[in-house]
């Protein structure tokens, strides 16, 4: 057991475990001490000085974020001293900043700038002395790199090494030539980046954003010769609402596809649909590997792992590559959206799939990536034509000027719009896992997996790496190969997680037969691309709007989708078909390490 | 210049694959090469298993760490104000003069660069430069053809 510290802050008596900082003692009695480079996902930096306050008998003011809590302490976080060195910080982070908040995609939702009006900074007390030669590096597919916004507060450093483990960001130069940087300054499309989009969402400021697409969009809707369709990713019905002035973990679907109608797209359809369709496809992968390699002793890779998520499936690519044949061949949701939008759902609709737009809302930055890699025209056209996040989205609902909380509910369009409480769950880590072995347990043994409501409560939750094994027991005859196996999975997310799963496999060591990783903290409810800010307790909370949406739905297990029965009987034949194989599934590439 | 590879190799195999190995290294390809190359800097972050960004984060950090092609003898001037009151533009005119090229320029045969550095601690024996290693004090024009003439003779 630590030792208690008993210490006062602002007069009032707080007693916290040794090690815990002053800032840790402030919230736990609600007294608010303004931050920029802490972030309570990251290791502590105390570079920014902005939570400075003063602690009685001592003569300069310490930063709260990196001064762990004494005993006897007397904290004054609001003295005249500590409110004019906080302007003065303020002024002087102003004072290099690009000050640009009328015209700027983080205004309103920017740190820099609330702490700024808080303090009523004053313009005028240093001169500006902002470099006019920044440039904004628009050069990658999903991340805006724009430095004369940067605070240089390394939360995106911290980030993209603690969380990633990639370290495509480093602090660069030195004094006031200091800047956040990549290898040599190479622009953002050249670097070993994922395009997770982690270091955006960890940005207190603008300097990394996404790139934004929204204005091409309303173009295409606003054009009579275009079909706008839309498919909406599972996290973001659960989190938009954080856009619109609603709470975290409030579930907003119904509304979101009213919204998006009204908005004009002409098609408004679900990525739930897919991700069904993703769960039958990958269970029936997994099964022919699993028979190869127990039935045919076959060389096949084990253990199979999940790509649907773009920012891991690009960190394998640059970090593993001589291990691709792990991944999964299926595309991501998305992609297999888009390939069967200007085909399958072109032909429903009798539409010529030149016309098609085909936009998908995503939690994520890296889909923007991933939307323009080369191999994704499977349709004979570009695949998926704007991947939007959350936030775009959120931006354009409002750029719309409906009033939201006053919209119905509507239901999302047919042939691509119905879907699972499976589907659902994929939004959450865990949940591609659980959704698999929902509907893979049926086809080995003919029963609904043993867990109680289906709910396969071990998968689920923040733990970095989670282990699963379930035992199969009176296989149907086609699966007795699997009687009596006990089968090892793991999920990951975090890339630092998925780099320990990987190393395993390296060294010939992984025990699990199959694996999901996402990118993102959280999973895709803790997206890139998902409103800012997010942390720990905004995770749990969209996570739990996500396995509640689950539970409301009839339908539980992917392949009861009923229009996925319909796509198989009438366009797919069958699962790892000729056409399957053409439209859903994708090859990767090598990439380089450094 | 020596092949990066297997120059990398042997440093860190003198000096360690760890992190704190990196000062070093780039100490012992400078030496050989006469700057950090991205070839170079990319045969560290692989020898050491560091990301790229981060070898080129610690490079950038020191001024006598280049980053940028540079010649095999790298004419360093104080810039600060001690040396530039005793007369360090005089020093510069020279020099730019014999070499054919500005501060900030490497010449054509990739012999020499002419640079300015910070304060190099040799205020009291003003204007002061650096030739890689080798410092000189109290330059005068004529002093300044001596040392260089014989650099350029023996090079
Ligand atoms: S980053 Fe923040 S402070 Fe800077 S211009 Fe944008 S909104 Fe304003
Ligand atoms: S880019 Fe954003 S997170 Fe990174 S240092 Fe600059 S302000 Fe901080
Ligand atoms: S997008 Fe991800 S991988 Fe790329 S710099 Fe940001 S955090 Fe790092
Ligand atoms: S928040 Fe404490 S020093 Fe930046």
């Amino acid at each position: 057991m630590a030792n208690n510290i008993n210490l006062t802050i602002d007069g009032i008596h707080v007693s916290v475990e040794e090690g815990q900082s002053i800032l840790d003692a402030a919230k736990k009695i609600d007294i608010k001490i303004p931050t920029l480079c802490y972030h309570v996902d990251l290791c502590v930096a105390g570079n920014c000085r902005v939570c400075v306050v003063e602690s009685v008998g001592r003569n300069n003011l310490i930063p709260s974020c990196a001064t762990p809590a004494e005993e006897g302490m007397e904290i004054k976080t609001s003295s005249p001293k500590v409110r004019r060195a906080r302007k003065d910080l303020m002024a002087l982070l102003v004072s290099e900043h690009n000050t640009q908040c009328t015209t700027c995609y983080r205004s309103i939702n920017c740190e820099l700038q609330q702490l700024a009006a808080e303090y009523n900074v004053d313009n005028d007390i240093y001169l500006s002395v902002l470099k006019p030669t920044a440039k904004v590096d628009k050069s990658s597919w999903s991340i805006e790199k724009d430095d004369s916004k940067c605070i240089r507060c390394q939360r995106c450093v911290r980030t993209c090494a603690e969380i990633q483990h990639v370290n495509a960001l480093a602090v660069t130069e030195r004094g006031r030539d200091m800047k956040i940087s990549t290898f040599m300054h190479l622009p953002m499309n050249e670097i070993v980046c994922t395009n997770c989009g982690q270091c955006i969402t960890h940005c207190p400021t603008a300097a990394l954003t996404e790139r934004r697409y929204y204005d091409e969009i309303w173009e295409a809707i606003d054009d009579p010769d275009k079909y706008v369709i839309i498919n909406t990713a599972p996290s973001v019905r659960v989190a938009i609402g954080e856009t619109l002035g609603y709470n975290v973990g409030e579930r907003v679907t119904g509304k979101m596809v009213t919204a998006l109608k009204k908005m004009g797209f002409n098609s408004v359809l679900d990525t739930d649909f897919t991700a069904d369709l993703t769960i039958i496809e990958e269970a029936n992968e997994l099964l022919v590997r699993l028979k190869k390699a127990l039935v045919l002793k076959e060389k096949v890779a084990l253990p199979m792992i999940t790509s649907c998520s773009p920012g891991w499936v690009k960190f394998i690519e640059h970090m593993y590559p001589e291990h691709l044949d792990h991944l999964s061949t299926c595309k991501s949701p998305q992609q297999m959206f888009g390939a069967l939008a200007k085909t399958y759902y072109a032909e429903k609709i009798g539409i010529d799939p030149s016309k098609i737009v085909s936009v998908a809302g995503m939690p994520c930055a890296a889909k923007k990536f991933e939307a323009n890699r080369p191999e994704m025209w499977d349709s004979g056209f570009q695949d998926v034509d704007a991947g939007l996040t959350t936030r775009e989205l959120g931006h354009m609902i409002k750029q719309s000027g409906l009033d939201f909380f006053e919209l119905g509910e509507s239901e999302f369009d047919s042939y691509m719009g119905e879907s699972t409480g499976a589907a659902v769950i994929f939004g959450a880590t865990g949940g591609v896992m659980e959704a698999a072995l929902r509907t893979a347990y049926v086809v080995i043994t003919g029963r609904p997996v043993p867990f109680e409501n289906l709910n396969i409560i071990p998968v689920r939750g923040l733990e970095g790496i989670k282990e699963a094994t379930v035992k199969f027991e009176n296989c149907v005859p086609e699966y007795k190969f699997l009687e009596g196996v006990e089968a090892k999975f793991a999920i990951a997310h975090g890339l630092i997680n998925a780099r320990q799963i990987m190393d395993q496999i390296v060294k010939g060591e992984s025990p699990y037969l199959f694996v999901e990783v996402m990118a993102c903290p959280g999973g895709c409810i803790g997206g890139g691309g998902q409103p800012i800010p997010t942390n720990d307790e905004i995770r749990k909370k969209r996570m739990e709007a996500i396995y509640a949406e689950d539970m409301d739905k009839p339908l539980r297990m992917s392949h009861e989708n009923p229009e996925v029965t319909q796509i198989y009987k009438e366009f797919l034949v069958k699962p790892l078909g000729e056409k399957s194989h053409h439209l859903l599934h994708t090859k990767y590439r090598k990439r380089n390490r450094y | 210049m020596a092949e990066v590879k297997e120059l990398v190799k042997e440093l860190s195999e003198k000096y360690g694959n760890r992190r704190e190995s990196l000062i070093p290294i780039f100490q012992g390809i400078i030496d050989k090469n006469y700057y950090l190359s991205k070839e170079a800097m990319l045969e560290v972050a692989k020898q050491l298993d560091v990301s790229a960004a981060d070898i080129y984060g610690t490079a950038s950090f020191f001024s006598f760490l280049d980053t940028d092609a540079k010649g095999k003898y790298k004419i360093r001037i104080c810039k600060s104000i001690t040396c530039d009151m005793k007369g360090k533009s005089g020093i510069i005119a020279t020099l730019e003069e014999m070499l054919k090229i500005k501060v900030g320029e490497t010449t054509e045969d990739l012999m020499f660069s002419l640079l300015h550095t910070n304060c190099i601690g040799l205020c009291d024996q003003g204007p002061a430069m650096l030739i890689n290693d080798n410092y000189y004090t109290k330059l005068t024009a004529e002093k300044v053809r001596v040392i260089l003439g014989d650099y350029i003779r023996n090079k």
